[in-house]
């Protein structure tokens, strides 16, 4: 993380970004330290564990609306450091821009989902659960969307994945032979006539 | 011989008769009771392989006869890791990747990711650079909705404005082979500039292009805009409200066609397309017909933001004058060792990029597209991730579909304008 404060101005030199402001002013403790990067790119650390109140009060207080939630998506710098939770936050009321992270420890990768405030949060969470394996918590339908299914060779954009996947080539060869087509053309989560199949999140391995 | 047999056969057959007409007696008799029959949802598979769905995406759709009950999208056929290859290219090599992405406007991939860099970096591209810039992104908007409107048109059942609008992307097919030498695949953008200055007599051949596809889009506005088959089956389609797009994530001509006048050209301005006078085009009803009435008009507020731009096109140098990043001229690295140096270095090790982050979002033909690079100082991104306007987009589809006619999927589909190549990534 110090990489990334080399860069960052400190908050100090230039006055602190609105909502920002207003964050530690509501939040107090939550907020862990914020940073300019880019020449004008407002960051702010936030307490992984109090992420959905936090986004929530930057979408719903009038003085800041952020209704519009581009993306979410993670950073892992590797070496055993924290993956980083990237909310990247619009308000086309106000045309404010603002980046909230979360940090979560290899051994704690949980971080509740933000789909009841956005939906635009489905499929951005589900992304981010399969390539980085980051769970997310109350989500409708946490289930891989990039890869398959059944891919066991497990996150591929951790840095601890080797470019060309965990098993060998042998291995990898022998498993796509040995699938079935059945399994990706017989719509087993979705049964005529029944609510979709919720996969409960601590199910997931 | 034989074709005479077969006549004789045909003519043998007595409740045919001669002329192939049928005959009263074999109609079904009309006076039975209507079965009962057990009624039971249908599923039903779209995809991978249709031509409906542009692209290797599988629809799952459960029916209640011919009612959309639920859509379940499946992607990732065409997953291809970018991202995690971009990890192991240095900051230039990743630029052929992002033109594969989105190869219906790989430009605006191309200069998306050199500006996410450059920002990052601190560089601050020339005048000149800037200007071409603008023409490249504005070109490949109009690249990318022509073909977004010969396949729509397909989609309603007309076949006529899709040869027009392909004889149009021709010719930027064209345009791009004379800039970068590559007709999709352009990687026309270098971290600090391009990879070449533009040829001579290209910004003429822009111009003429310019005059040629508005003509060709009053034709195609003349087949479509008020046909009553394209009415019947665009209008009150797929609606969806301002306040639920944006919640959804919406973005570009789908976010505006529901009344919502977010453009990030407008709301986030980049390269001065504050100085560029143009319009934002929104919708009312936030359907299908709306969405497609934006992107009409959308191609024609780019047609004049390229005008603007070719006016203004000034003299100068392409790239910027930093030996970090942009390699010497052959005259300096022959008669200069400090060039020398510079050119090695930046041959064998690639640019460096310092300690730090940016997310440059951009308009893109299909919506907000973000790049978001992470470096720690090496000469390779630690983190490269691609907003995808497209992915973003598609995931509202069960939303727009379910409660509607199996046929008005097509039409939904057509209007989103997606690009698995993007979605998949």
């Amino acid at each position: 993380m110090a990489l990334i404060a080399v860069s960052g101005e400190a908050a100090s030199s230039r006055p602190e970004h609105p909502s920002i402001a207003a964050l530690r002013r509501q939040f107090g403790e939550v907020v862990l330290r914020s940073e300019i990067v880019a020449g004008d790119e407002p960051v702010v650390f936030v307490d992984a564990t109090r992420i959905r109140s936090v986004l929530q009060w930057l979408k719903e207080e009038p003085e800041h609306n952020y209704n519009y939630l581009s993306d979410v998506t993670a950073v892992d710098y590797g070496g055993g450091r924290p993956l980083q939770v990237v909310y990247q936050l619009f308000s086309i009321p106000h045309r404010q821009h603002l980046r909230v992270k979360a940090e979560l420890p290899l051994d704690g990768l949980t971080i509740d989902s933000v789909v009841p405030l956005w939906q635009s949060a489905n499929w951005l969470e589900r992304e981010v659960w399969d390539l980085f394996g980051i769970r997310f918590r109350g989500h409708p339908d946490l289930r891989r969307i990039l890869m398959p299914e059944n891919y066991a060779e497990g996150h591929p954009l951790r840095k601890d994945f080797p470019l060309r996947g965990r098993f060998s080539r042998a291995e990898q060869t022998r498993r796509a032979l040995a699938q079935a087509p059945e399994d990706h053309y017989v719509p087993g989560e979705v049964r005529p006539g029944r609510e979709p199949q919720v996969v409960p999140w601590q199910e997931l391995g | 011989m034989a074709k005479r047999t077969i006549e004789m056969q045909v003519s043998r057959t007595p409740e045919l008769g001669t002329d192939f007409r049928p005959v009263p007696g074999l109609l079904a008799p009309t006076d039975l009771p209507e079965p009962v029959l057990d009624s039971e949802n249908m599923l039903i598979n779209i995809g991978p392989q249709h031509p409906a769905t542009h692209g290797v995406l599988r629809l799952l759709l459960e029916l209640d006869g011919e009612t959309v009950v639920r859509c379940v999208p499946h992607i990732g056929y065409l997953h291809s890791s970018f991202e995690k290859l971009g990890e192991y290219r240095d900051w230039n090599q990743v630029i052929p990747l992002t033109d594969r992405m989105d190869y219906l406007a790989p430009l605006i991939y191309n200069c998306a990711y050199a500006m996410a860099v450059e920002k990052m970096m601190g560089i601050e591209v020339t005048e000149r650079c800037k200007v071409t810039r603008v023409i490249c992104m504005e070109l490949d908007r109009v690249f990318s909705h022509l073909l977004w409107l010969g396949t729509w048109a397909i989609d309603v059942g007309a076949f006529t404005p899709f040869l027009y609008a392909f004889q149009e992307r021709e010719k930027v097919y064209s345009l791009h082979e004379a800039y970068t030498g590559a007709r999709i695949t352009t990687s026309a953008t270098r971290i600090g500039g391009m990879m070449a200055d533009l040829p001579q007599g290209w910004t003429d051949e822009v111009r003429s292009f310019c005059s040629s596809v508005i003509r060709t889009l009053d034709e195609i506005e003349f087949l479509l805009s008020t046909n009553g088959i394209h009415l019947g089956r665009t209008q009150g389609v797929g609606v969806i409200s301002a306040e639920d797009a944006i919640n959804y994530g919406f973005s570009g001509p789908n976010l505006r066609a529901s009344g919502v006048p977010y453009d990030v050209r407008k709301d986030r301005p980049y390269y001065d397309y504050e100085t560029y006078d143009f319009d934002v085009p929104i919708g009312e009803h936030g359907d299908c017909y709306d969405r497609y009435m934006v992107r009409i008009e959308e191609i024609r507020q780019s047609v004049q933001i390229l005008h603007q731009a070719l006016d203004r096109l000034p003299a100068g140098p392409m790239n910027v004058d930093d030996p970090r990043v942009i390699l010497p001229s052959k005259t300096d690295l022959m008669n200069d060792m400090e060039s020398m140096i510079h050119h090695f270095k930046l041959v064998m090790e690639g640019v460096k990029a310092p300690p730090g982050e940016s997310y440059m979002a951009v308009e893109g033909s299909k919506g907000e597209l973000g790049m978001y690079v992470v470096s720690d100082g090496g000469s390779k991104p630690v983190r490269w991730r691609v907003r995808p306007p497209s992915f973003v987009n598609l995931s509202v589809i069960p939303k727009l579909v379910e409660g509607g006619l199996l046929a008005d999927v097509i039409m939904v589909n057509a209007s989103l304008d997606i690009v698995l190549g993007e979605i998949d990534r």
